[in-house]
Formats: structure tokens, sequence, C-alpha cells
């Protein structure tokens, strides 16, 4: 019997572990109480505790029941959300003997709750929405049969290169005829843009700071492989945030997009570095929005801005870094933008593509329409909605934005209506690869008319086993309690991921796509150059989408 | 697939020459449709060369539709060459074939040849509109010195309804194609060569680049480039784009359609120049399978393919008159005494450049420039 005193007699006060995203399964009779997974939980979702618990017991030849009260040890789940387990199964993989594992209640009520203090929930991550996106529904439905012959991926050659880059309009371009050949009109004086040649998967931007050293590293590492050993130029972007001084410094810069945001961290070191830089950087990048969370700022939360990172920002240790929605020098985009990709390519002497990235929205063309007119304006990036980020608001994540395809569609289909589809290469990001189909979703994109396309959350997934997916699983990124060392600034998580096995799979990744791409390209019957807005070779499997990327629809 | 056959020479010869190679080429259910484009005219136009020759067919309304419109226009008839047609079971007559040759109006009397050669096409694709509703009337060149032919049916059955072996219609440049229709509906305008402004191709093939390029052709804001019934008239439009309206010398056409590696653009002597246009007509990159066989408006022939070279074709003959075809049956059919030995197949990185009246070949070779 219960105590009369002292306390309450129901439990009704408490949340069941129903509301819960997960429900920890623990198995008594496997568990031999090693306490590793309680030690290990980075929300502390699970404790270890004491229970007292009767068991029956019969001994001799005819049953002869006996109650006996042990006291025995036990894993439990908490029921305070402000510890709810993510789901990350951190716990699974340290528990020796299977004894536990978390497991998605998909009738949870979570939401309902995760507002304590008055603030709405706030995560890393991306877009809880596990369903099939437009990308993968998009199939390749234009194979060469017979009336032309299919390539062959193994033995024809494939260039699977893009260009980043204004490019000229052939009518403008300064040339001269000199007998049989052309030469450059030198009198003319013609500002004649830089261009990259690059693979046309890109790292897209996450920063050190929000990137623990080894992951960041091992990114790079990867990409200095590709590029010098695999002779695939694949780039990545720095993120916000600055890059390592003595990186901004070496030959290796090349293959590095600079990034600009709002809150310009780390932009005091880069431009001291200017006058040492022995590389131009591939381009830079002027961040004005992000997919996962439009028309909202950046932010590093404090308990991530160690010595390391303070020093490379340029700011004191330990304090939110927030960076505000926009530049504050943006007054219009005729004016303001124009000045910044004009101060940008100015720094560089006009030898470095100088291109913004915005978040998907509606408002996209009339953003692409003002660079159409913009020589100086090298590219455009569009972040969809399911881009990842590090830290945001969950309603920003799950509701706000605009789906990839559609918008670079319609970009697209503007340019060409203009005739400068070529000029303006437009670059996709937000959800590439997110069920896995990395070179499907980038060839669906390319054939819709992106030249390029970016990912972020695929890589930290396939090359540092992100335990992130659309489940709400894990999502800790904001809070620098990464179990698997991602996206932490503490030694002590980050000591677990190996920048070197980073790198090494950066590098199986990239190779990879390259052959999954000619496996697409060459049944399509292209190799020579990418397919950029080869819409006759997509169709989808609904009518009003099909009609809204002006595809064929299939069935 | 399509079976091309052109013969270039410095003599006039009959247009059953390249038609009957194509005969030599034919494998199995060919019957798609005959395309001829006659450049250089012999025979009854040998005086008429300054005069623009619309050809054409056209129904009985259709006619009287064209009269009225080319008489307003400011045209007038100087002669007219209709062919005596001869029924066959299997092609299905219209009302009436043409190419007539008119007088330019009287305010073009004095205008340069590209003013004249805007007023003439502007004119064909006004009479395109006009006829293309309910098919009353079909424009397919309107040029001094080409005439374009073109049916359905078996090729050696059209040159005979035609009556094109008894006719005296001659030319020095004469581009066949006998259409093997494989994903569009038999339609006229999709059928080849394809003439625009003086320059002409035929392909054969599937063009797997059709719609980007098309996209980008459209996108020029030139009037001509409309149509594309066909996947294979980017061809014809990219050459001129190439050496009209951008001013490109021949061998431009080859690095745009088929650009080099940036490795091998670097051991070119015009690398800066190749650069920025691989860069600019990035989306003019054809990825074949095709050959083309072209002729531009000089009388100069060319034939060039695909980097895969998937779809081969053959350059043979003597001086003073060549071949070039996309089987080495129908060189022999068209130039039987040659030296066969000196056939030029081209590869992968070649274009072989035939010159006026068939003097000289060329094979140029891309990578050395």
């Amino acid at each position: 019997m219960e105590p009369a005193s002292g306390l309450r007699l129901d439990h009704n006060h408490k949340l069941s572990l129903k509301e819960f995203p997960y429900i920890i399964r623990w198995r008594d009779d496997r568990c031999k109480r090693c306490g590793k997974c309680t030690a290990v939980c980075p929300v502390k979702a699970i404790e270890a505790t004491v229970k007292v618990q009767r068991f029956v017991k019969s001994e001799g030849p005819v049953p002869t029941p006996s109650a006996v009260r042990n006291i025995t040890h036990v894993v439990e789940q908490v029921t305070d959300m402000e510890r709810y387990c993510t789901g990350c199964g951190t716990c699974t993989l340290v528990c020796p003997n299977e004894a536990i594992e978390p497991e998605f209640n998909p009738q949870n009520k979570f939401l309902h709750y995760k507002n304590k203090g008055g603030d709405g929930y706030k995560r890393g991550g991306r877009r809880n929405d596990p369903s099939l996106s437009t990308l993968d529904r998009l199939k390749f439905t234009r194979i060469s049969m017979l009336t032309d012959p299919a390539l062959d991926a193994g033995r024809h050659e494939f260039r699977v290169r893009t260009l980043l880059g204004r490019i000229m309009n052939p009518e403008d371009l300064p040339l001269k005829t000199n007998g049989s050949i052309l030469e450059i009109d030198k009198t003319r004086n013609a500002f004649i843009p830089p261009v990259r040649e690059i693979f046309p998967i890109m790292i897209g931007s996450m920063s050190i700071g929000a990137l623990s050293p080894p992951m960041w590293e091992g990114l790079a590492m990867g990409v200095a492989y590709l590029n010098e050993v695999e002779g695939l130029p694949v780039v990545m972007c720095s993120g916000e945030g600055g890059m390592s001084p003595r990186l901004l410094r070496s030959r290796y810069l090349k293959y590095f997009i600079i990034q600009i945001a709002s809150g310009y961290f780390g932009w005091d070191e880069i431009v001291r570095a200017i006058p040492h830089m022995v590389e131009d950087p591939a381009a830079i990048e002027i961040k004005y929005g992000q997919g996962a969370k439009p028309g909202d700022g950046g932010l590093l939360m404090a308990q991530k801005v160690l010595k390391l990172i303070a020093k490379i920002r340029g700011v004191p240790q330990f304090v939110d870094l927030a960076s505000p929605p926009t530049h504050q020098t943006k007054y219009s985009i005729e004016e303001a933008v124009a000045k910044m990709i004009q101060s940008m390519s100015m720094a560089w002497g006009f030898r470095v593509p100088v291109y913004p990235k915005i978040s998907g929205t509606k408002t996209a063309r009339a953003v692409l329409n003002n660079l159409a007119r913009n020589p100086y304006a090298a590219a455009l990036c569009i972040d969809g909605e399911d881009g990842g980020t590090g830290a945001a608001y969950n309603v920003s994540m799950d509701k706000m934005g605009h789906p990839i395809a559609s918008n670079l569609r319609e970009c697209y289909l503007d340019l060409v209506k203009q005739g400068k589809q070529n000029e303006l290469p437009l670059i996709a990001a937000g959800g590439i690869g997110k069920k896995g189909n990395l070179a499907a979703n980038a060839a669906a994109l390319i054939m819709l008319g992106a030249s390029g396309v970016a990912i972020g959350k695929y890589i930290m997934q396939a090359a540092a086993d992100c335990f992130g997916d659309e489940y709400n699983r894990c999502n800790l990124c904001n809070t620098g309690k990464c179990p698997r060392g991602i996206t932490t600034q503490d030694p002590k998580l980050y000591r677990r991921l190996d920048s070197d096995k980073v790198a090494e799979r950066v590098v199986e990744v990239f190779k990879a796509a390259d052959v999954e791409l000619r496996k697409i390209f060459a049944p399509m019957g292209r190799s020579t150059e990418l397919p950029i807005g080869m819409s006759d070779g997509l169709s989808i499997d609904d009518p009003a989408m099909a009609e809204r990327l002006g595809i064929s629809y299939a069935c | 697939m399509c079976r091309l056959a052109a013969v270039t020479s410095k003599d006039y010869i009959s247009p059953m020459e390249p038609i009957l190679a194509l005969e030599t080429m034919k494998e199995g259910h060919d019957g798609s449709g005959l395309g001829l484009t006659l450049k250089n005219l012999g025979g009854e136009f040998e005086k008429l060369k300054k005069y623009p020759v619309l050809s054409g067919i056209c129904s009985k309304e259709g006619k009287k539709i064209l009269d009225d419109f080319m008489k307003k226009q400011g045209f007038k008839l100087k002669h007219e060459w209709a062919p005596k047609t001869k029924p066959m079971k299997n092609i299905q007559a219209r009302d009436f074939y043409f190419a007539r040759a008119y007088e330019y109006p009287a305010e073009y009397k004095n205008k340069t040849m590209q003013e004249k050669e805007e007023l003439l096409m502007n004119t064909r694709l006004a009479i395109r509109k006009i006829g293309e509703p309910n098919e009353s009337i079909f424009a397919f060149s309107f040029y001094p010195d080409v005439i374009t032919i073109k049916e359905v049916g078996d090729p050696l059955e059209v040159a005979n309804f035609f009556g094109l072996d008894k006719d005296g219609l001659k030319a020095k440049i004469v581009l066949a194609q006998g259409r093997q229709n494989t994903n569009y509906a038999i339609y006229l305008y999709a059928c080849h060569p394809f003439f625009i402004q003086g320059y002409c191709s035929m392909t054969n093939g599937e063009n797997t680049a059709f719609v980007p390029i098309r996209e980008f052709l459209m996108g020029r804001g030139f009037p001509g480039y409309i149509g594309y019934n066909s996947d294979s008239e980017v061809f014809t439009h990219i050459l001129h784009y190439t050496a009209r309206q951008l001013k490109f010398p021949i061998t431009y056409y080859k690095d745009v359609i088929t650009p080099l590696k940036a490795t091998e653009i670097e051991q070119r002597p015009d690398k800066d120049a190749l650069r920025l246009i691989k860069q600019s007509l990035r989306p003019l990159c054809i990825d074949g399978p095709n050959m083309v066989i072209g002729f531009m408006p000089d009388g100069t022939c060319f034939m060039v393919h695909d980097s895969k070279k998937l779809r081969p074709g053959v350059v043979g003959g003597v001086k003073g008159k060549y071949a070039l075809m996309s089987e080495e049956c129908g060189v022999d059919s068209a130039i039987p005494k040659r030296d066969r030995s000196k056939d030029i197949f081209p590869m992968k990185y070649d274009m072989v450049i035939i010159s006026p009246d068939a003097q000289e070949v060329k094979v140029w070779n891309q990578l050395q420039g």
C-alpha cells in the first residue's frame, strides 16, 4: 500500500511515453547493466534506475508459488520532454548485447509539447517529411533503343562536367577572323567573365563551426584528393564562417567556394589573406537565403563557439553567433546586390565568379531576371525546402520554403524565353540524395535545367554516418552534442570521427556518383556535354506535376 | 536509319545520280520519303541564277492563295518548273509541285544580298504560316539557284513519280535523303535536307540533344529558327548560326557541334577563342549518333559526324566530282571510276571539306586546327 501522505497518488501530470517520438525498447533479459547506453546518450533520455519487482517462485515437486520482492537495476526512458529520445540509436551502437533500441512512434504528440518556456522547438537537420519527393518520382524514360545506339558507360568517353561562371552571349564574344582561324579581338577591351569547369555535383555550404574540425577537414581532404588524384574537379563551399588561414594561403584554395553571408563571419581573416593567396578560390557565394530556413538568419549556438572557431571567425568565445536574416547593406536588389557582386569581384580582380544563393521561393524568378541583366552575376544557386541546416526553428524547417523541382524549372524556362539559359548557370540544392539517389536526383535536376547541384546532408550521411533522417531522428546539430562528432566542437565527441575515413568516403561517394551519372546518361545517348535542360528525357507519374514541369507523364 | 547521298561536281548532273546511289544503300522498309536539294542549277534554270526560286507544293486552293500573296508582296513570276508526275501506286499525288523563279519586288532590286535574304526567308515563313494549318501550301526553300523537292514514298519511286529521269533538271550540287521515318509521323516539313539562307544540310541518326539545342536556337531571336518537325533541322540552323550569324569560318561548325576537351583545346593555336566558343555555344553540342552532310552558300560541301562516330560516312571521287555518302556502296554507284584506296572515312576529329566545283578535298583535323 502506498504511503498516505507526502506523495501524490497518481501520475496524471506526467507525459506518457506514447507522446514521445521515439520509445526505447529495452530488454531486461539481455541487459548486463554495463551502463554504456546511459553514458553515451546525448540527451540523457535514458537513465539507470532501481525498481522493486515482484517475482513468483515455485520450487519442489508440486506447485507451491510464493512471491518474492527483489530490487533490480533497470534502464528507463525519462518522460521529460526536454530529454526526449531523439532516436539517434547511439545506445544501440554501444550496447554489447543488443538489449536496447529506440523505436519510432508515429502516434507521437511531440510538437504539442516541445515549446517549454514559450520558445518554439529548435533543432538541426532537415525537413521532417519522409514522403517521396518530386525528385525521386522523376524517371528517365527516353532510352536510346535501336533507332539510335545507347552509349557504353564503360567504353565511351564521357565528360560529366559543368560550367560555373557567367557565360557570354555568343553574339558578344570579342572575336575576329585571322585567315581561317578565330582569335580574341583585344581592341574591343571586352570583359570576359571567369568561368570554372567543375563536376556538376558540389558540396554545398557547411561552415567550420557548424561542422567539427575532423568533419570539415575530411571533406576538404576528400575534395582535394578528388581533384588532384582522381581528376574529378569537385568543389566545395566554405559556408559562412571563414576558412583556416593556412588553407586560404594554400594552392588548394582553388577547390573551394568561399561564402559570404549576412554575419560576415570569418571575413576579417579572408580579407587579410587576399594578398597572400597563391590561387584564386573557385568562386564566391553570397548567401542571401537558405532553403531549410528561408528568410531566417544563421545561428551558431554559443556552445559551439570554441577557441578555434572564435579565432577563425574573429569573435569572442562562447557567444551566440547570429547572422541576420538579411545583409545589412541590402537595400534593393538593383543596387545593393549588384554592388555586393561587384565588390567581391573587385576583391579578386574580376578573376573569380561571384554568385548569390537564395532559398527556393516564388520570387526566385524576380531575382533571376535581375541577375540575368547583371553581366557580373556568375550564377544563381537556389536552395529548396528540403535543404538542411545546423540550427533553426522547427517551423521554419518543416513549413517554410519552396520545393526545388518546380522552382528550378520555372527559372530555367524563364531563361529559355530570354535565350539566356546558357549564360546564367542555375545551381540547384535542397533534398538531393534525400532517399540516397544522389546521381539520379542530380541528373533529373540537370535535365530540368540545372547546371549543377549542391549537396549537404547527403554527404554527412554518406561520408560520416550522420544519423539524421526525415523522422526527426537525432537532429541535434544545434546543440553541439552530435553523437557522431559531425556537428560538434566538443573534442570528446569529435574524437569519434576520423577525418581520413571521412575523406575516403567523400572520394568513394563522388566516384560512385560519376559512374552512376554515366549509367544514366549513356542509355540516353548523352556523353559529350551535360544534358542540361534535356527535359524530353524525363517523365513523372503524375499528370499535374508533368504539366507543371513541362515534361511528359508516364505511368 | 536515313540514307544520305550527296554529289558535288564541276559539271551539271542529274539528281538521279544520288537517288540511284540511295537505292544501293536500301535495306528493308525504307519508304518514308525523298528529300532533294539542288544547288547551282542547270537545265532550264541555268540562265536564271540571280532570281530567287520558291520550291514547294500546293493544293488548288493553295495555288490561288500563293499567287495572290506573291503578287501582293511584289514578286513577279519569271519562270515555273512543274514536274510531269506519273501516277504511282504507293505515292499519293498532291495537286501542284513547283519551283518558281521570281523577280524581286521593285524596291529590292538594288538592295544588298543580306537584305534580299531577309525578304526571301520572311516571305517563305509567311507562306508556310498561311499554308501549314490545312496543308494547302508547303514552301521548302526560297533562294536564288536552289530547288528543294520532297515527297513521301520510296525514294526511287518518288523520283520516277516526278519523272526526274526524263526531266532536264540538273545541278552541280545535289543532296538526296532517303528518309526512314521512326519517331515522328510522316510529315513533309520533317523531311531533309533543310535549307535556310544559302545553308543546307541533311543528317542521319537520332539527335539525342535535340530539345536543349532547339530551345537555344529558338532563343536567338532569329525568325527563321522555327519548325523543328525533325530533330535534324537543328543541324542546318546551327550551321547557319555559326557561319552566317556569328561569321565563324566553316571549320568552327565542327568545334561547335563536337567541342574538344579542355586539354585538347590547349593544343590548338586558337585556344583562347575556342575556349570561349565552347562555353558560349555549349547547348549546341550534339551527342549523336549523327552524320551531317551539307553545303555552304559558296558551294563548299562538307561531311562531319558526332565524336563517337556511331553514324559513319564516306567521301570519294575524282577531281571535279565527289560523292558524300552514308555508305560506301553509294559512292560506288555515283562515281564508280575512282581510286577507292583514296576514299575518305572521316574519323572522330575530322571534317571533310570539298571546295566549290569539287576541285579540292581537304580533311580538316580538329585536334590540329
